[in-house]
């Protein structure tokens, strides 16, 4: 990897130019290292210290660094051309989900087709639908018309209807998200954007009909917590209590008694930055956010620099998604946000999760390559 | 043209992408906020939650006292017990755990029922229940390795009570039991924290103060499963305190030994301070089986047994004191002037009251000839008592005898004596809306009638003659020691020393009642002969032992103390349907104050362990139930 010692000595050594050329952005690759490596301690300890996960947490992270380089070596036109039928991939296979998925706790959310390990469609529909949103809409001339929008609306609908089905609120929620950055960064006239909030809000008693008797305990769960502290409120109170006491520097590394004694639920998985919060406080936290602060800083500024507007539409709407991502974590950890099952990206253990990550990640990266020798003279 | 399109819409997708950011950053700001709020401004009260989740309190519960005996011999003790518990809110199908418990230790039905038994006591909330009392290690083991699949099982060395002469000591000290919910009424709550026992009966139940020593507390730390992690910190628990008795066992051996297969009671009291050095209620039973929560059937054997071994004899056996009080009402009527020790009266067998043909009939069919008050009370001569109870009045007998402790419960440490009866106008009239007949006075003179005394208040007020003329109560702990009791305004004090040689004569004296008993003695016993009526004789019935069904004989007493000069025993002893005070009763007085003043040497020797063991284990022997 680049050290500062390197990039002291190569003194034409600019990030820029090498990403454009090789494809691999080493300042976004760099922070999103560190963040995995702080992830693998946070992940130590949270795991009831133990090393296995933590190894096997490790080859997550290499294998999706893997593909995430490999990712970034392919051409954005070639991308661009397999998008749609990625996305009717993706489609088929959430339907093959709600015929013959299995799944735990009462929902279905993974295939098990033989000969293949089992894996959750709706982790491909993450970066399908966007990217099927961003060719559908440049196909046309932007801002959209009205016309585009309301088929850009169907392509969206119709897969987080079947996600939502299964049901994957978390999941639904994020990749509803990921289709209307699309649309709003190609730019939704702001009109046309408060009617349909207020329409969103008008809808809001629809939504509470038609969600599960376990979705709306814990949207009233957030609303008192304490309403049914040893039941729904149970995460919550638990997670929120990790926190709080953890203060300005925390109990000390791998000595959060909320975590190491299992008050907190979840603890390696969507719940893990409250152990963060509890051994290593506010300022651990704070580490986390700055961290993540600069791997958003750098996607924003390879989105500026992505070529075409599909890239453009792409990368912006991946780099909001990991947004969403952290705020809704950390927001449903301090109990700003319902429970739903939402990881904290990077950090959480679960391969799925860093490998489709890290994929967005590569395509971003191959979305900023310019046309091989051409750039280096711009 | 075509160019400008697209800078514009490079324009306005990198415009977008630059208001969402904007956005982003402000609800990154307000996550942050939250979070300062979370962990810096309202971090004291989550730590506070925090240690409420992780720390638990629990109760540590003391070492019970210790009872010993006047010698340190230890009557009632702590043993480690490895006892199975269970606490049933944690259990959601008892049966099929129980069945696996079955499957792993020796579980048997009797085991079954006491466990049942326990299960059905009412107890605290997440109290637990004994499953099974005294696990072998290997049992223990064999539940330990799998307790991890049974949520709410669990092993726990728990000290137990243990009374090493159960037997022996099940009347005096009685024994501890589980905490019922009605005691938990009555009691501080929080002082039994770590408790599940309280002392039920006896010196256990009297001392429960002390012996219970004060609760102790452990700070743990537990999991979110309740799991116990580690302790914190630990306040430990202050033991009871160890309460010294006046007891001895080598003693009460020895009494059980001489009550044989009779049912009867003794109380022996030291005369110095009114200490009670034995007490015997025969049958007896087992103090140990209380302990862990007695079996149904064995519980049942004991309350249906014929021979009532659960009833303690000498604090709740209300008899007739017979001849016994006569020193001591002699003393009442000397006092009052109804007689004195000139005075002669000719016996012929009978009293008549002037002006009633009713014979009141004296022992010895012929009468005793002229009788005075030496020679009434040597030959126990019923017809001076009649004559002297009618010329005293039954106001100032009753007032008379009330020095002695007669009518009343004795107080101190002793738990659950019954008061008897000492007949009086206002008794009869409170108890019975009936006024006084001096025909009742009559029999009241030889202590019969209504006269009902527990073998307790028959010792306390021969220790008052012992102590000629002080009444002191009686007591089981060296704790409860007075220097002085209370002074019987009766008489003189020659009056007191005549009335102990006549007592002496009982047994010294060729005429004595209890001549037969005193043969070979190189010490001096004064003593008093009873012999108390289980049925009332008709007029002219001749009384024929033999003839009456066993369990209607008349009741053998005897009271006494030796040395008569300088006494160190007193004892009261009741034999029932034994026939005769002076055939029965006053030979098996002669065996304890042998032991005591001759085998024994004034406490200096330790008792006979093997002796007291041996006697315990006699006395638990089932019986065989009578003998045809």
């Amino acid at each position: 990897m680049l050290t500062a010692t390197e990039t002291g000595h190569i003194e034409s050594f600019r990030p820029k130019r090498f990403a454009q050329r090789y494809g691999v952005d080493p300042l976004l690759t760099l922070f999103v290292l560190v963040t995995a490596l702080y992830g693998l301690i946070i992940l130590y300890s949270a795991s009831g210290q133990s090393l296995s996960m933590v190894i096997r947490q490790g080859a997550h992270v290499v294998v999706g660094l893997g593909v995430m380089a490999l990712l970034s070596q392919i051409r954005r036109d070639v991308i661009i051309h397999i998008t749609p039928f990625v996305f009717m991939f993706a489609a088929l296979l959430l339907i093959a989900v709600l015929l013959f998925g299995v799944g735990a706790k009462g929902a279905q959310r993974w295939l098990a087709l033989p000969g293949l390990p089992r894996f959750q469609p709706s982790e491909l529909m993450k970066l399908a639908l966007p990217a099927m949103v961003a060719w559908w809409l440049t196909r046309h001339k932007l801002p959209p018309s009205m016309s585009q929008l309301v088929i850009a609306a169907v392509l969206i609908v119709v897969p987080v209807a079947l996600i939502a089905k299964q049901p994957d609120l978390g999941t639904s929620i994020i990749i509803a998200g990921s289709g209307f950055f699309v649309i709003f960064l190609a730019g939704i006239s702001w009109r046309l954007l408060a009617v349909l909030g207020g329409l969103g809000v008008a809808a809001l008693p629809v939504l509470w009909m038609v969600m599960h008797d376990y979705q709306r305990t814990r949207v009233m769960t957030l609303l008192d917590p304490q309403s049914d502290p040893l039941g729904a409120g149970w995460n919550t109170i638990q997670a929120m209590t990790a926190l709080g006491s953890g203060g300005m520097f925390g109990k000390g590394y791998a000595e959060g008694t909320q975590a190491q004694l299992k008050f907190l639920p979840e603890s390696h998985t969507d719940f893990i930055v409250a152990v963060l919060g509890e051994e290593m406080g506010f300022f651990g936290i704070s580490v986390l956010l700055i961290l993540y602060a600069l791997i958003l800083g750098r996607c924003l500024v390879l989105t500026m620099r992505a070529q075409g507007n599909f890239g453009r539409l792409l990368s912006g709407s991946i780099t909001l998604t990991f947004f969403v991502y952290v705020f809704v974590n950390v927001g449903m950890v301090s109990g700003v946000l319902p429970v739903v099952g939402v990881p904290l990206p990077l950090i959480s253990y679960g391969g799925t999760s860093i490998v489709s990550l890290l994929i967005g990640f590569g395509l971003i990266m191959s979305m900023q390559r310019t046309k091989r020798v051409l750039s280096g003279e711009s | 043209m075509e160019l400008s399109t697209g800078v514009r819409e490079k324009n306005l997708i990198q415009s977008r992408v630059a208001v969402a950011a904007l956005g982003g950053g402000f609800l990154l700001l307000l996550l942050l906020t939250r979070l300062v709020w979370l962990q810096l401004i309202e971090t004291e009260r989550f730590q506070t939650a925090s240690e409420a989740n992780r720390l638990q309190t629990l109760p540590v519960g003391p070492a019970r006292g210790l009872i010993v005996d006047r010698n340190g011999v230890v009557l009632a003790e702590n043993r480690p017990n490895l006892q199975l518990l269970l606490v049933p809110e944690e259990v959601s199908d008892l049966d099929q755990m129980i069945a696996e418990v079955r499957q792993r230790i020796e579980f048997t039905d009797s085991d079954a029922e006491r466990f049942a038994k326990n299960l059905k006591t009412r107890r605290r909330p997440r109290d637990p229940v004994v499953v099974k009392d005294e696990l072998s290690e290997l049992d223990a083991a064999r539940i330990a390795v799998d307790l991890f699949r049974f949520p709410g099982l669990q092993i726990e060395a728990r000290p137990t009570r243990f009374y090493p002469y159960g037997g022996l000591t099940a009347h005096s000290l009685g024994y501890v039991g589980r905490l019922s919910l009605d005691e938990l009424k009555s009691i501080e709550e929080s002082r039994y924290a770590g408790t599940e026992t309280i002392g039920k009966l006896g010196v256990e139940k009297a001392y429960e103060d002390a012996l219970l020593g004060q609760v102790g507390v452990e700070r743990v730390e537990t999991s979110a499963r309740g799991q116990i992690m580690r302790s914190v910190d630990r306040e430990d628990p202050i033991p009871g305190a160890d309460i010294p008795l006046h007891i001895d066992i080598g003693l009460t051996a020895k009494l059980y030994d001489v009550l044989g297969d009779n049912r009867g009671a003794i109380v022996a009291i030291d005369p110095k301070n009114g200490g009670i050095l034995g007490l015997a209620s025969a049958p007896t039973y087992d103090a140990n089986s209380f302990i862990g929560g007695i079996g149904q059937a064995e519980y049942k054997a004991l309350q249906v047994d014929r021979d009532t071994p659960l009833f303690n004899r000498a604090l709740r056996g209300q008899y007739p004191p017979g001849s016994t009080i006569k020193p001591m009402l002699g003393l009442v009527g000397l006092h009052y002037g109804a007689v004195s020790w000139k005075t002669e009266i000719s016996d012929r067998g009978f009293f008549q009251l002037s002006g009633n043909d009713h014979k009141y009939r004296d022992w010895k069919k012929w009468g005793h000839g002229r009788v005075n008050m030496d020679k009434a009370v040597i030959e126990s001569c019923d017809t001076y008592f009649y004559e002297m109870a009618v010329r005293l009045g039954i106001d100032q007998m009753s007032e008379g005898m009330q020095h002695f402790g007669f009518g009343r419960r004795q107080g101190r440490d002793i738990q659950g004596d019954l008061p008897g009866i000492l007949p009086s106008r206002e008794w009869k009239r409170a108890a019975r809306n009936q006024p006084w007949y001096l025909g009742e006075t009559v029999i009241s003179g030889i202590g019969q009638g209504f006269w009902v005394t527990t073998p307790l208040q028959l010792a306390a007020a021969t220790t008052a003659m012992a102590r000629r003329g002080n009444f002191i109560e009686p007591h089981f702990s060296i704790l409860e020691d007075v220097d002085a009791g209370a002074p019987v305004p009766l008489g003189e004090s020659m009056d007191w020393e005549r009335m102990i040689d006549a007592m002496e004569d009982v047994l010294h004296g060729e005429r004595g009642t209890a001549r037969g008993a005193a043969r070979g003695l190189n010490y001096r016993i004064a003593g008093k002969t009873g012999t108390a009526q289980v049925v009332s004789i008709g007029q002219e019935d001749e009384y024929d032992a033999n003839e009456l069904e066993e369990r209607l004989r008349d009741h053998a007493l005897f009271v006494g103390f030796a040395p008569a000069d300088s006494p160190s025993i007193v004892v009261a002893l009741i034999i029932e349907n034994g026939g005769s005070g002076g055939t029965t009763a006053a030979p098996v007085a002669r065996k304890i104050f042998d032991y005591w003043l001759l085998d024994r040497n004034e406490g200096s020797r330790p008792p006979d362990t093997n002796y007291v063991t041996q006697i315990n284990q006699r006395v638990l022997e089932p019986k065989h139930a009578d003998s045809n």
